[in-house]
């Protein structure tokens, strides 16, 4: 029997030849990373368990983006607090309030590499499956007792295979095939699983479009995603500056006979844009569906859809147009650079021309945490990863997630729209 | 160790924004958070609960972020469990790892009610619903968490090791 490439990594990991589903294994994590949210309980926890240095300097990486820039006061505290920590710790991987956010930053600096493992303090690490390495979420005190130890106990997971087939229209993206499989298997579908995503669409996305997808594996309650590396992945890592060889990009595949818990097919050939209406991630509708909402607030960026693929999509479409009368459009690059290169493109441009309000990449609208909060009553159409009531603010607010450019037709015509219709 | 209280009662998918909203999220004292444990499905929730309630609730409790202050709000807030049919896996270690006594049961779901007395012994993996006399098992934990719940957490299990490597 062979193994999944999420048994291959974690065996690896754990200096085993071979690991099965529900084996707890000691695992000795890659990178370890933290944020303003996590990280500051996580090193009053640090202090408590009595320990002086983290386990190695270049592996803790942390990163200000949940409450930066600084919100409040509050936040500034919890700011100085992480920077005092990466100071006194001498962390080589401190990213400071702007920078960008966590998971569009530690692939794009080169940080994580196929078949690494990587640890973070929040839920949406799984992103780096997209490259082919296995992360997974944990809270602040596994945080803590990672950085202390460099190993973290994890459970082999089961893996189910989502396999989506066919060649989807111009207007489909990675976030409208994670949308439809979490519609399809539910929030709690792949609890404690790795999903794993293939098939001709998925080798068909770019690597943006992959890191969607295993943003949002949380969203089903995975416990990984990932994407098999291919040329694509070895192509992006050696533009990104990697020095990596095409055996080391591809050492971990699944195997033709490893065991899948289940695999799970779809034909995205006749696919149309999805939108997970309120207030969980796995309403997964077809926009048509949802023609007469009308929506206040539109948000471009976040972890899951905040990459230059996506700013791109969204230009496409606000180019020479104007954002609706009673919108506010939202733009937050994911990341400096990505915010560099979209100036480069002349996509800040189209973004100001129309209208929109181009902001500092930060987490913060995504979590209701500042910078386009909802009123009572108000509804948002976000590129972000969840809608749960009150997500973005009022308890009587209404989240919509959709991709980059449902949401970018939908600021525009002022409700919810199909890219085709403006 | 056991705990005794009265039964709260959620359905399925309670997320963490549910259970503490991300705007508090700058908040790291346990006392404070709280005082906002639950408040949006009801403001007068963590007033309400005396030391040693219970929340019972359906599938995938904690769904969502991985805030740790999502099990620190529940547990300062008084409650001795939360008893569910699944939960969500970062909320599930987050809880084992800062002391939160989280117990897997799908019988105990279907047969309590809101306020039903209940008593929970984790040691025996008993659940008893002390309203109607009804006795239920909970799914055992994997060695390495029942090693972990037993030191009290992760933070007196890491200082061990800590300790042990020292030596």
């Amino acid at each position: 029997m062979g193994m999944t490439i999420t048994e291959k990594i974690l065996a690896a990991h754990a200096g085993k030849q071979k690991v099965s589903p529900g084996e707890i294994v000691q695992v000795r994590p890659d990178l370890v990373m933290t944020n303003d949210i996590s990280g500051p309980i996580a090193v009053d926890v640090f202090n408590r368990m009595g320990a002086d240095r983290v386990f190695d300097p270049d592996k803790v990486v942390v990163v200000l983006d949940h409450f930066t820039p600084n919100k409040d006061m509050q936040a500034a505290r919890t700011s100085s607090k992480m920077r005092e920590f990466a100071r006194s710790q001498a962390l080589t991987h401190f990213y400071d309030a702007g920078f960008g956010i966590e998971h569009v930053v530690l692939p794009e600096l080169g940080l994580v590499k196929p078949g690494d493992i990587v640890i973070g303090g929040d839920s949406h690490t799984v992103t780096y499956g997209g490259i082919g390495a296995f992360a997974t979420g944990v809270g602040s005190t596994d945080i803590a007792g990672a950085m202390a130890m460099g190993e973290i106990w994890l459970k082999v997971p089961e893996t189910i295979r989502f396999e989506f087939t066919g060649k989807p229209s111009h207007w489909i993206g990675g976030k409208d095939l994670i949308l439809l499989a979490i519609g399809e298997i539910g929030v709690s579908g792949a609890l404690y699983c790795a999903m794993e995503f293939g098939g001709e669409a998925v080798e068909n996305l770019d690597m943006d479009g992959r890191f969607t997808m295993c943003n949002m594996a949380i969203e089903a309650g995975g416990k990984s995603g990932i994407v098999e590396p291919d040329e694509k992945t070895l192509a992006w890592l050696k533009e990104i500056g990697l020095d990596v060889s095409r055996e080391d990009v591809m050492a971990f595949r699944s195997d033709e006979d490893c065991e899948y818990k289940s695999v799970i097919t779809f034909d995205v050939s006749e696919l149309e844009p999805q939108v997970a209406v309120p207030h969980l991630p796995s309403n997964a509708k077809p926009v048509s569906q949802l023609k007469d909402v009308e929506i206040h607030q539109v948000v471009i960026g976040s972890c899951t859809n905040g990459r230059i693929s996506d700013l791109r999509a969204a230009a496409e479409i606000l180019r020479g147009r104007k954002v609706h009368r009673w919108v506010r459009a939202l733009i937050v690059p994911g990341s400096q650079r990505v915010f560099k290169q979209a100036l480069d493109e002349g996509l800040i441009d189209v973004f100001v021309e129309a209208g929109a309000i181009v902001t500092a990449p930060t987490c913060g609208p995504c979590f209701g945490g500042h910078t386009g909060v909802l009123d009572k009553g108000e509804r948002c159409v976000s590129t972000t990863n969840r809608n749960f009531l009150g997500r973005m603010g009022h308890e009587k607010s209404e989240v919509y997630l959709s991709g980059p450019q449902v949401a970018a037709a939908s600021a525009i015509a002022g409700r919810l729209a199909h890219p085709e219709e403006v | 160790m056991e705990v005794s209280g009265r039964v709260w009662k959620f359905g399925d998918n309670v997320d963490t924004d549910l259970i503490i909203p991300g705007h508090y999220l700058t908040i790291h004292d346990p006392e404070e958070l709280g005082k906002h444990c639950m408040e949006a499905l009801d403001p007068e929730f963590a007033s309400k609960v005396k030391p040693g309630d219970i929340v019972v609730a359906g599938h995938n409790f904690g769904c969502g972020s991985s805030r740790e202050h999502a099990p620190l709000s529940l547990k300062s807030c008084g409650l001795g469990a939360v008893v569910a049919v699944s939960f969500a896996r970062i909320f599930f270690r987050n809880a084992i790892n800062i002391g939160l006594l989280v117990l897997e049961c799908e019988e105990a779901y279907h047969r309590t009610n809101p306020g039903d007395e209940m008593l929970v012994q984790p040691e025996l993996g008993v659940i008893k619903n002390l309203t109607t006399g009804e006795e239920f098992r909970a799914a055992p934990y994997p060695p390495l968490v029942a090693g972990i719940v037993q030191a009290g957490g992760l933070v007196p299990y890491v200082q061990m090791r800590l300790k042990a490597q020292d030596r």
